[in-house]
């Protein structure tokens, strides 16, 4: 070994595509595209009104470019807005969904069948732009719980969606934004009752597969008083030589001593080792920590995408309430990342940490932008931020944007920040105790994650260090 | 039994030559030194040996446990049983000392065909090689170099070989910057893994270790060559005298 010089990547594992038959919508988009959304999804008139304000304020706007990725542009007429397996018949019990379907979620490790489906976690599995499927249902109905498909959700429980949509990310908070509020698709519900501790794990799997789709999905969870709820996604897609957007928004909401834990694993087909093809994973995604003392916790670890751009953030209302986020990006080949959070500080004894953890490979460019702001209102604010920063190899690049805003002097601010290289020097020494150079590399990016590793579930620990593995695979020569 | 048999070593970094033609065979059993002043050299024979990526070799031959260690990747020498305690040991945040050794552990009972332990196992092996050497596990759960003061990496450095076994331990400048208190337990660490079936490579600058770690044979690097070797009284002689006389018979 004479270098840490990046090698071909390890082919990604989940890139293949499901053969089914699609019901999708021509590419283009105009009201009647909107309108035929709302239709396919039998949707109440609120929804689709809503739906239209966003796609006119939609065309008002014009694309952000403050970010510091590079791309080419999007043409929005070109993509098709929705896709789904064609059903034989209403989509009932798993008999009725495409055996195409259930075979594509179980060799991505996520089995929906009553005797295979996981224990402890219950899924929702996103196919392109419909649920196929979410197990436990009736478990957690038991409970109080509601954990069902957006579409669901908005025509079984209208009143909730009507109050709570768009009311932590509004349709016109930002372009990718107001597209998905126009467009979205399909996407997570889930509602905690006051008082309630969600007996399982409540998680969503976000496939892509139909050609020339984008997806946009929307996902909603609201913490009643006292309630708590451990959250995850996933998501995959197969390997295509063009790029697919996915321009997702997640709105969390905690009322009084409420909880919610929403953890990300992302694994979008990041392009191939030229940069060819891969995902735009343009999300925005935001909690409101309403209720006093109650708590929002992001934890992500994004290895995918060729693009990701998205700042998981906490809106502190609440006094004493804790926003935190704990983050992982990797960028490898020709991966770009821009992500961090906000955390927006208004009430009185409110606490955010942040963690960020980036790694980047290759000619990956890894950007951490980070805002905390201090409103005027909200004494005794604490924030504690760390941002971490590893390179493997000379010609990938790692940026840090930290911004601070703070408007009341009782606020107490930390901020930490380091950059370090996986040096040669490391991987020699512990080659000298017997690893070989790939498994020093592991370790050592291990090491350099552990943080934010321990705030994921257990079983998603195991698999995002994996994940971690085969991502950095090859990037040692 | 010959561990290792060096003949006229020669090795380069960036177009410099640095060792210029080194002679040393080392038996089971036997502890050595390697002394000179600054810039002999003495680092980069041990560097070399380890098999760092920065170094060249141009001309020359080493042989250790029958084998052309050339031939053989880092890891591999390592696996093999050979050991260097760094001058200056490294940090890997995040990692625990004992996750680290568990992993060096088990890298070298993968390659000899035995199973690999899990983590109460290894804390029973620990416990005992720990007992060996008299230390405690204060050190076993901070993650490896990470914020340990110079003495306490050198520390780590034996413990690791104490658990690791090797069959020839080069210990690089591990004297240095030791107080003589910590010196002395770190000797004592090294003593009493001395077996008839191993053998210690002590790198030195100082004869301040050597009273405590007596070596049978002490040899003078000066320019890349052994000038001078004899036994433990040698280094007396250097203390007394210094390098420059030494110097002055190889030019």
């Amino acid at each position: 070994m004479t270098s840490l010089e990046t090698q071909v990547n390890e082919p990604y594992k989940y890139g293949w595509v499901t053969d089914i038959d699609t019901d999708t919508l021509p590419a283009g988009l105009n009201e009647d595209t909107v309108r035929s959304i709302s239709l396919k999804k039998q949707e109440p008139d609120f929804m689709l009104q809503w739906r239209l304000r966003a796609y006119r304020h939609w065309l008002k706007m014009t694309e952000p470019s403050w970010s510091n990725v590079r791309y080419p542009p999007i043409d929005y007429q070109a993509i098709s807005y929705y896709a789904a397996p064609k059903p034989k018949k209403q989509l009932d019990s798993l008999d009725e969904v495409d055996p195409e379907v259930l075979k594509t979620f179980e060799k991505l490790g996520i089995p929906l069948s009553e005797q295979k489906r996981l224990s402890g976690v219950a899924v929702d599995a996103i196919f392109d732009s419909v649920s196929v499927a979410t197990t436990f249902k009736d478990t957690l109905a038991e409970y109080g719980v509601i954990f069902c498909p957006f579409s669901e959700a908005v025509r079984e429980h209208p009143e909730l969606v009507e109050k709570y949509l768009g009311s932590v990310v509004p349709y016109n908070d930002n372009f990718f934004a107001a597209l998905n509020s126009a467009v979205f698709s399909d996407g997570s519900f889930c509602y905690i009752p006051k008082g309630v501790r969600c007996p399982l794990e409540l998680s969503t799997y976000f496939r892509m597969n139909a050609e020339g789709s984008g997806q946009f999905e929307r996902t909603l969870i609201v913490a009643e008083e006292s309630a708590y709820v451990s959250y995850l996604e996933g998501c995959s897609a197969p390997m295509r030589d063009e790029n697919q957007l996915h321009a997702a928004v997640v709105e969390l909401i905690t009322m009084d001593n409420a909880q919610i834990k929403y953890s990300t694993v992302q694994n979008w087909y990041p392009g191939d080792k030229d940069g060819k093809g891969g995902v735009f994973n343009f999300v925005t995604k935001r909690g409101k920590c309403l209720g006093v003392n109650s708590k929002i916790s992001w934890t992500q670890v994004e290895t995918g995408s060729a693009i990701t751009w998205k700042y998981p953030s906490c809106i502190l209302q609440g006094d004493g309430s804790v926003g935190e986020f704990y983050s992982v990006a990797v960028t490898n080949n020709h991966q770009q990342a821009d992500t961090g959070t906000k955390m927006i500080h208004i009430g009185n004894n409110t606490k955010s940490t942040i963690v960020s953890k980036g790694i980047s490979a290759g000619f990956g460019q890894n950007t951490y932008r980070g805002q905390v702001k201090i409103m005027k209102g909200a004494k005794n604010a604490r924030n504690y931020s760390q941002c971490d920063s590893m390179l493997l190899g000379d010609k990938c690049g790692a940026h840090t944007f930290p911004y601070i805003d703070v408007r009341n002097s009782t606020a107490v601010m930390e901020h930490e920040a380091t950059t370090s290289k996986v040096g040669e020097e490391q991987i020699f020494y512990c080659q000298q105790r017997g690893l070989s150079a790939e498994e020093a590399v592991s370790l050592i990016v291990n090491g350099f994650c552990k943080e934010v590793f321990r705030e994921l579930p257990m079983e998603f620990a195991v698999e995002a260090q994996k994940l971690l593995g085969v991502t950095l695979e090859g990037s040692v020569g | 039994m010959t561990l290792l048999e060096i003949k006229n070593l020669h090795a380069s970094v960036d177009g410099k030559e640095i060792l210029r033609g080194i002679d040393l065979t080392v038996n089971a059993g036997e502890v050595h030194a390697i002394m000179g002043p600054n810039g002999s050299g003495k680092s980069t024979l041990a560097q070399v040996l380890a098999g760092h990526p920065a170094f060249e070799v141009t001309e020359g031959s080493v042989t250790y446990l029958g084998k052309n260690l050339m031939d053989l990747a880092p890891e591999e020498r390592a696996r093999d049983g050979l050991f260097i305690a760094f001058q200056y040991p490294v940090a890997i945040r995040g990692i625990t000392n004992a996750y680290f050794l568990r992993s060096a552990v088990n890298a070298i009972r993968k390659q000899r065909g035995d199973e690999e332990l899990d983590m109460l196992d290894f804390i029973e092996i620990l416990e005992e090689k720990l007992k060996v050497i008299g230390w405690d596990d204060s050190l076993m759960n901070r993650p490896v170099n990470d914020g340990f003061s110079g003495g306490e990496k050198k520390r780590n450095e034996i413990l690791q070989m104490a658990i690791l076994e090797p069959k020839l331990a080069i210990l690089d400048e591990t004297d240095s910057g030791l107080d003589i208190d910590a010196l002395k337990i770190v000797a004592d660490a090294v003593n009493k893994l001395r077996r008839p079936d191993n053998a210690t490579v002590v790198v030195t600058h100082y004869q301040r270790i050597l009273a405590y770690i007596v070596p049978d044979r002490v040899h003078v690097l000066a320019n890349g060559k052994i000038v001078k070797s004899g036994g433990k009284d040698l280094a007396l002689e250097l203390e007394r005298r210094g390098y420059d006389w030494l110097k002055a018979e190889a030019a």
